[in-house]
């Protein structure tokens, strides 16, 4: 309705007397659609300021302190617990550990999803069984799954058994005792249990993919990788949005399977933003270090976040 | 191109190889535990000899029970909590068009970017100064909060394609916001409700780094905590510690198999976008 339309409803309203009922119920719809009561968010408001939003600047506040958890005096420190992190190799080693595998995870388990689900949505008889057993994994809860690679990984465990019965015994690793690798171990394990999670994501984008399109595109000559580029992927922008942002902040703050299988050893090869400040802040007590940690990995999930909605942003990623 | 052709039969076969590949894990998972602890036979063949013994002791010594009916309880009323507030502040946020309306969602949405370590240590603190450490109801108030910007989000999304037309229809015969929640919107998201519910169970109970903070020391344990100091305990009983690990993703995974289709398709409905 224009503005005009709505102007002129109101002079005719006001000009001549309407039936007394009808008025009102227009009057009475319009009041009521649209104006959902404000106080509908109060309950969500309330938990989500008391658990996420409180503490949250509480933490950016605590991290410029020297507060050890416990005492009740604090003191302002500026900037010393971030000049500390700076000049310690296990604080840097821990960032740079936790954007390698955010960026790892991010990549392969997309990619990898990505295909398997390309695999699954085809003429194959074995697709509906296929998706239920690629999804599994990622039910099962991730200190389960630790367990589990921790074993397979083991030096003798399965993982190097199959390797050596398929006379690849040149690849056997200690995978999760080697510092080189012990990080792609853990990656690898994160992949094998979510690359089925993105799969159905990626599915569920692809059943908007148009039949005759892919056809006439076929018929056109068009290859493979065209007919992905061009027709597939623009359908599959959201799912990929949804993915990417998925597994980066998976990826961010990974704990559990790295705690389960290495514990962030060895040394301080594997250990991540989140093993370091459960370290400092429950085992050494240090929580202002920890928080000082968590607000360097914050900034680094705000611009990972908006890098990646500037780059989909532009291809049309949300829809 | 409907026809099964050659290509087809070769996609097949790579695929049913990488299927059997991802499954092993869970293969050697299930078969260890069903082994005595002196069957020295390879991870990979199958039991010969199977014993329910691991099981048995892995139940009583891990103290199972109690951490499945902790796990139960909270992940019972966490997501009853998260489903009941997210819902409700949707509604709001994807019908009113004022400013307030924007602004409120923003900061719901900015929830999604904090990582959650952030927050942690001090809602720690917060929780053990009002006495809450080892209750489980902390527990329950933190996935709560936790929760709520994703779910929001959700159901915002969702609400928002909901046409007015019924509760138009709805508000003619006389019903105030409340029931229009409650008898038009809440029915009409069902879809949505069922990819909120998947997603924060298994969130709920698979989280490890939370309770294992709330709820240290204390004798109420969830899963995944029991599961840690039980491994801790009987670290290289591989047989003893995968009959813990089967017993306590068994319900997850017969939850899941006995759901399966629902259970994919909640999960990608609400999230590809």
């Amino acid at each position: 309705m224009s503005t005009a339309d709505s102007q002129s409803l109101a002079v005719a309203e006001a000009a001549a007397p309407v039936p007394p009922v009808s008025r009102s119920t227009r009057k009475f719809t319009a009041r009521r659609i649209g104006t959902v009561p404000w106080w509908f968010v109060v309950p969500a408001l309330v938990f989500f300021l008391f658990v996420v939003l409180w503490p949250s600047v509480q933490g950016a506040a605590y991290a410029f302190t020297n507060w050890d958890g416990l005492s009740a005096t604090k003191d302002f420190v500026g900037l010393a617990q971030f000049e500390r992190l700076l000049k310690d190799p296990g604080g840097v080693g821990a960032v740079v550990h936790t954007l390698l595998i955010a960026v790892a995870i991010t990549v392969v388990q997309n990619l990898i999803g990505l295909l398997l689900a390309l695999g699954v949505h085809s003429k194959i008889k074995s697709r509906n069984i296929l998706r239920v057993a690629l999804f599994t994994p990622a039910v099962i809860t991730p200190v389960a799954t630790g367990y589990l690679w921790k074993y397979l990984m083991t030096p003798d465990g399965a993982i190097n058994q199959l390797l050596g019965f398929f006379g690849l015994g040149a690849l056997q690793h200690d995978w999760l005792g080697d510092a080189d690798i012990a990080l792609w171990s853990i990656v690898a394990t994160v992949v094998w249990q979510f690359a089925g999670y993105s799969m159905v994501i990626f599915l569920a984008g692809l059943q908007g993919v148009p039949e005759d399109v892919l056809e006439a595109s076929r018929i056109d000559g068009a290859g493979p990788f065209r007919r992905f580029w061009y027709v597939v992927r623009p359908e599959l922008a959201p799912a990929i949005t949804i993915n990417l942002m998925l597994s980066i902040i998976g990826g961010l703050k990974l704990f559990d399977q790295v705690w389960v299988m290495t514990s962030g050893g060895p040394g301080t090869s594997t250990d991540t933003m989140s093993t370091l400040i459960y370290k400092n802040a429950f085992q050494f007590g240090d929580f202002s270090y920890g928080i000082a940690m968590a607000l360097v990995l914050t900034a680094f999930v705000a611009i990972l976040s908006t890098a990646q909605y500037k780059l989909l942003g532009k291809q049309g990623g949300t829809k | 191109m409907n026809r099964y052709t050659w290509r087809t039969f070769i996609l097949e076969a790579v695929m049913v190889l990488v299927g059997v590949l991802f499954f092993l894990p869970v293969y050697i998972l299930v078969n260890l535990a069903l082994k005595t602890p002196d069957d020295q036979s390879s991870p990979l063949s199958p039991v010969t000899n199977i014993t329910f013994q691991n099981f048995s002791d892995a139940w009583s010594q891990a103290n199972l029970g109690q951490a499945l009916l902790t796990s139960a309880f909270v992940t019972v009323f966490s997501v009853l909590i998260i489903v009941a507030i997210s819902a409700l502040a949707a509604y709001p946020l994807a019908r009113v068009t004022k400013r307030w309306s924007k602004w409120l969602f923003f900061v719901f949405m900015l929830g999604l970017l904090l990582p959650f370590q952030l927050a942690l240590i001090p809602l720690y603190t917060t929780i053990r100064d009002l006495g809450l450490l080892g209750n489980p109801i902390s527990l329950v108030l933190y996935y709560a909060g936790l929760q709520v910007p994703f779910s929001v989000f959700l159901y915002t999304g969702f609400i928002r394609a909901v046409p007015l037309d019924y509760e138009e229809a709805a508000a003619i015969d006389g019903a105030g916001p409340l029931r229009s929640f409650f008898s038009v919107i809440f029915p009409l998201v069902r879809p949505i409700t069922g990819t909120v519910i998947i997603l924060n169970v298994l969130h709920v109970w698979n989280d490890f780094l939370t309770p294992l903070l709330y709820l240290s020391g204390s004798n109420q344990q969830t899963v995944p905590v029991a599961l840690f100091s039980f491994v801790s305990q009987y670290v290289s009983q591989w047989n003893l510690v995968f009959a813990g690990l089967v017993i306590t993703i068994a319900p997850i995974l017969i939850a899941y198999f006995a759901m399966q289709n629902t259970i994919i398709k909640g999960f990608a409905s609400g999230l590809k976008g």
